[in-house]
Formats: structure tokens, C-alpha cells, sequence
């Protein structure tokens, strides 16, 4: 067990690695970060003096190990556009992505789960048919389209929910559905293959032989079955959400850090953007650590492989 | 997931109506997805035939937001209306399908031939270096993609080129591990053994053994994934950092249309419809190979 996390451990360290080098080396192809901070009035002593106290005379690697440090200590730098600290930037922005990545990822389950379910046991009945149409155009509906297309029926035709924004409980539902939708339905078709499964095996036979009731089989005995991959499943969701933010802020206007980092990349703001990126990855690959120690937790049989 | 696999085979009984055996053919093979898909291809090869309004100019200074031709506001000469600079929404559709296959069809060769050729390696030769390229899989997944797009679409600038080989890095991985894992049963059998006796050299095991007998499993997962792949690009092309102005695409084109929803819904809308469409006819053509030709893949595609 101590040996699958410490792996486990070991590539999420591995990506975090990578994905920084590639965001550094990129920020670094892009020019010498001197070209942006100093004007045309600089002198070359000015220009020494910055080298000195960034670090931009050392070696490339030497440079990425002080990029860094300072990243681990929240320091990405003086955003372009505000000009205070980027993480004070980034900082604010953290509620509304959260709020909103918990609402949908609530969403996802309560509706995905039960309807899975139903899906399974009433098969072939209208139960299956909604449930089966929804995990199909989970697949295939265009995210922000989807958040497009709700506005106009409920904000703009409508007007029952705000479009946009953040404000009291209402200015949620949209911004909630658009972003759980995809998630819904991909919790759906794996409530809905295992509960088959389950409900096609021995024991489920042999409980329905015995004479329990259809309640009791369903919930008891081949839910509880059922619920492990759908469970770990909630939690590569959460790092899912967590990114597909980056579209539904946008669609919605959504003050959080996925509309940050698309306006990052409009105004040329590197230091809010890395620190986003880098802030992201590492939350999606905790929470993708996390779910695989659940999942060995959970299912002794993961450990084995 | 599949609607598909509730196929019937349809009985060839002649005193069966026609319709009935129209109904048949419709359950039995793809026919909307294909007839779909044909379209895409026509719109694609022949765009400048379909339309004559130019998709990145309007026709005149005042013809913007015109309404589709049922509305009473609408007419004939703009069949889907126009957008917010007056150019054709139909125009800009049918030309958009052009960034949509090319991207998805690029993807799909470049992605297709670097993933197998590892998925192969990597089943073939197991041991450590199966270890390191599933490893690398693993962690190619684990990058927050759209977050790197935007990163490298700061620095570098958005292009197809830049687009492409973006999506590449990413959708090899939906190759290497299929291909692998078909690769580690084929591998096993007699004529792979009788050929490395016969003193066969592993490359060419790997081409003349291997390769030919993953074909089919890579036909469905280019098409399974294909959908993907376009919708991931208008994704890209909707955040501002796809295939760059005035070219038309279809993410592009929805994200104009978000600004104008009050005063004309229809520059949004249809190109949505035309990119559900669109995946929804590769998923299902896809589903439809993957029953047909390779049913043993039901199991490791999730």
C-alpha cells in the first residue's frame, strides 16, 4: 500500500515537473523578461542590476530552479495588468471557481447517480431512454454552446435566470448546469454499466431467490456493489470541473480563475497566467491522488496491479 | 452508451413492405451518420460551388444581423441570416467545416501513426520500455490540457499548425493504449513465433505481424475519437486561441453570436447544430465499427 502511493506520489511529481518546465521554457521563449519590465530609458546598468536580482545572468536551469522556489512560495511576479502581486490577483478569484466547481460537481451527482440507476434497472423503459439520450449528448453537446443556448432560453426568451455574473443563488443554476452537464452524463453511463453488471450476478439472483423485495436488491445489494467506480470516478470529476471552469467562466462571465487566465492570455499577463496554470495543476493532481488512494482503499485489487 | 448495439437483424422475408425494409436498413447500418458525414465531405470539397457569398466578407455595408429566411424580417438570399458584420452564417458554416475536418483529420494521421507506432513498441517489447511510454501516457493525461493551450497560445501565437500539433500531443494517447493492449494478445500467437523462428527481425515482425492485425482497432478508434478531436478544436477556437480571424470556424463563430443573443439568436445557434451534429455522426459511425468489426474492443473502451 505504502509502495502504490509513494509511486503514485512519484508521478504526480513527475507531471507537476513537467508541466512546469513546459510553462517556464515557454515564458522563456517568448524573450527576456527585461523586454517587458524596462523602458526605453534604461540604462545597461539597469539592465545588469535586474539580471543580478532575477537571476537572468545564471544558466536556464539554474533560472527554473529559482522561477520555482518562488512559485512554492506564491510568488509569480507583478501582474502585467494590475500591477500588484499576481498572487493577490490570483487570490480573489479562488472562492467563485470553487463555488462553482462544487455546485455542478453536486449537480453532477445527484442527477447522474439516481438516474443511472433507474436507467439500469428500468431498462429499456422512458427511465432508460432519457437516461441513455443524456449520456449520448453528454458526449457530444459543445460545452460552452450548451451555456450559450441556456441563456437564450432562460435569460434572454424567457428571462428567468440572470445570464451572467455573480450575485444571490439564481445568477448559480446556469453557470451550474453548463459545467456539470458533461459531467452528469459520463456519471450516468458508469452508474448505468455497473449497476448492469452487478444486477446480472450471482447474488443479486440468489437475494432476488430468496424473496427480498426489489428496494432492497437495488439499494442494498447491487448499489453498494455498484457505487465503486462511480465513486473514484466523482473524484477525476472534480479535477475535470476544475478545468472545464476555464469555459463555462467565460460563457458566464463568471469571475473565478478560468475567466482570469482567458483574460490573462488576452492582455499578455504572464505572471497570472503561469501562476493559474501551475495553481490548477497542482489542486487537479492532488485531487487525482487522492482518488487513486481511495480507489486501492476501496478495492483491495487495484494494489495488486 | 451505444444506442447501436440494440441491433436487429433484420429478416429477408418478401412479403415485407418497403417501408419496413427502409426500417430495417436504418437499424442495421449507420445511414444518418454516414449520410451526415457525406454531407461534411461535399460541404468541404465544394464550398465555393454550395455558396456564392464570400465567408469572411459581407456583401454590402447594411446587411447585418438579417434573420433566416422563415422569418418575416428574412430572405431567401441568406437562408440561415447573417452575423453582426452582415457576412452569410450558412457561408461561414459550410467553409468553417473545413478547419473541422482538416484539424480532425491531421490529428488523427499525425496522432494515429506516433501512437501506434508506441502503442506497438510498448506492447511488443514490454518490460521497462512498456513501463516508460504507459508511464509517459499517464502523465500526458494528467497535463491540464485547455490551461497548456492557453499558455502556448500566449507565447507562441495561435496557428493551424501550432493547433494541430497541440492536439497531437494530446490525442496520441487515446492510440498508444488500445493499440498496446491489442498489440500484448497478438503477440502471443503462433504465427508471430513461427516468423521470429524463421529469423525475423523485430521491426519486421512488428510491420508485416503486428501492424496489419491492429488495423481494424485503429479505423474505430480514429473515428471514435475524431468527434473528439473537433470538438476540443472549437473549444480552443471559442476561447479566442483556435485557428485565428477571419477564417470561419465554428467555436469562433458561437463565440461572436454569445454577444448577440438578444437581437439575433440564429449566428450562435447553427453552428452549435452543425458541430452536434457533426460528432454526434462520427460517435455513432464509430460505435457502429467498433460492434461491427472489432466487438472484443467493447471491453477495454470504457
Amino acid at each position: 500500500m505504502a509502495k502504490y502511493i509513494g509511486r503514485r506520489l512519484l508521478y504526480s511529481v513527475a507531471v507537476l515537473f513537467v508541466t512546469s518546465i513546459i510553462v517556464f521554457g515557454l515564458s522563456r521563449a517568448a524573450g527576456d523578461p527585461r523586454h517587458i519590465f524596462l523602458t526605453e530609458y534604461s540604462t545597461q546598468a539597469d539592465w545588469d542590476a535586474w539580471g543580478k536580482q532575477y537571476g537572468l545572468d545564471k544558466p536556464f536551469i539554474i533560472q527554473y530552479i529559482i522561477w520555482m522556489g518562488n512559485a512554492a512560495r506564491g510568488d509569480f511576479g507583478t501582474s502585467l495588468r494590475d500591477h500588484v502581486n499576481a498572487r493577490l490577483v490570483i487570490q480573489e478569484r479562488i472562492p467563485a471557481t470553487l463555488q462553482l466547481t462544487v455546485g455542478s460537481f453536486i449537480m453532477a451527482i445527484v442527477v447522474g447517480l439516481p438516474l443511472g440507476v433507474m436507467s439500469a434497472v428500468k431498462r429499456g423503459t422512458l427511465w432508460d431512454y432519457i437516461g441513455r439520450t443524456w449520456a449520448l449528448l453528454g458526449q457530444a453537446l459543445p460545452p460552452y454552446w450548451l451555456g450559450v443556448m441556456l441563456v437564450l432560453l432562460f435569460a434572454v426568451v424567457l428571462d428567468w435566470l440572470p445570464s451572467g455574473r455573480k450575485g444571490d443563488w439564481t445568477h448559480y443554476v446556469l453557470p451550474a448546469v453548463t459545467l456539470g452537464w458533461g459531467a452528469a452524463s459520463g456519471m450516468l453511463r458508469l452508474t448505468r454499466s455497473a449497476m448492469l453488471e452487478v444486477l446480472d450476478s450471482e447474488y443479486v439472483k440468489l437475494a432476488r431467490a430468496k424473496g427480498v423485495g426489489m428496494n432492497g436488491i437495488i439499494w442494498k445489494h447491487a448499489l453498494k456493489n455498484a457505487i465503486i467506480a462511480p465513486l473514484t470516478y466523482s473524484g477525476l470529476l472534480l479535477g475535470g470541473l476544475l478545468t472545464g471552469t476555464v469555459i463555462t467562466e467565460t460563457v458566464f462571465s463568471w469571475p473565478g480563475l478560468g475567466r482570469l487566465a482567458v483574460t490573462a492570455v488576452f492582455n499578455n499577463d504572464f505572471p497570472v497566467l503561469t501562476g493559474v496554470v501551475l495553481l490548477v495543476t497542482v489542486i487537479y493532481l492532488t485531487v487525482n491522488l487522492m482518488t487513486d488512494v481511495l480507489y486501492a482503499v476501496i478495492d483491495p485489487r487495484i494494489r495488486l496491479t | 452508451m451505444t444506442i447501436t448495439s440494440e441491433i436487429i437483424k433484420p429478416i429477408d422475408d418478401v412479403s415485407k413492405g418497403r417501408l419496413q425494409t427502409a426500417y430495417g436498413w436504418f437499424r442495421t447500418y449507420p445511414v444518418l451518420p454516414v449520410a451526415i458525414i457525406v454531407i461534411l465531405l461535399i460541404a468541404v470539397a465544394f464550398a465555393e460551388l454550395i455558396t456564392s457569398h464570400d465567408p469572411e466578407r459581407a456583401n454590402t455595408l447594411d446587411d447585418n444581423e438579417i434573420a433566416p429566411f422563415w422569418d418575416s424580417k428574412g430572405s431567401t438570399e441568406y437562408i440561415l441570416g447573417t452575423d453582426h458584420l452582415g457576412r452569410d452564417v450558412l457561408a461561414r458554416i459550410i467553409y468553417g467545416t473545413r478547419i473541422s475536418l482538416l484539424v480532425g483529420v491531421s490529428v488523427l494521421v499525425v496522432g494515429g501513426v506516433v501512437g501506434t507506432s508506441i502503442g506497438i513498441i510498448s506492447g511488443y517489447f514490454g518490460g521497462n520500455v512498456d513501463e516508460v511510454l504507459m508511464r509517459l501516457v499517464d502523465m500526458t493525461l494528467a497535463v491540464p490540457f485547455i490551461l497548456v493551450a492557453l499558455v502556448v497560445a500566449i507565447i507562441l501565437g495561435n496557428s493551424l499548425t501550432i493547433i494541430v500539433i497541440l492536439l497531437v500531443m494530446f490525442f496520441w494517447t487515446a492510440f498508444a493504449r488500445q493499440i498496446r493492449a491489442e498489440t500484448l494478445q497478438l503477440k502471443t500467437m503462433d504465427y508471430v513465433a513461427f516468423s521470429r523462428i524463421s529469423g525475423a527481425s523485430d521491426i519486421r515482425i512488428m510491420y508485416k505481424h503486428i501492424l496489419p492485425g491492429v488495423f481494424s482497432t485503429l479505423i474505430v478508434i480514429s473515428t471514435l475519437t475524431i468527434g473528439t478531436v473537433i470538438l476540443v478544436e472549437s473549444i480552443l477556437s471559442f476561447l479566442g486561441v483556435g485557428v485565428p480571424g477571419p477564417t470561419p470556424t465554428w467555436g469562433a463563430m458561437i463565440a461572436d453570436g454569445r454577444n448577440y443573443l438578444t437581437t439575433g439568436w440564429w449566428i450562435a445557434f447553427f453552428p452549435g447544430i452543425a458541430l452536434l451534429l457533426t460528432v454526434l455522426a462520427f460517435n455513432f459511425l464509430g460505435d457502429w465499427l467498433r460492434d461491427t468489426f472489432d466487438p472484443k474492443l467493447r471491453q477495454l473502451v470504457r
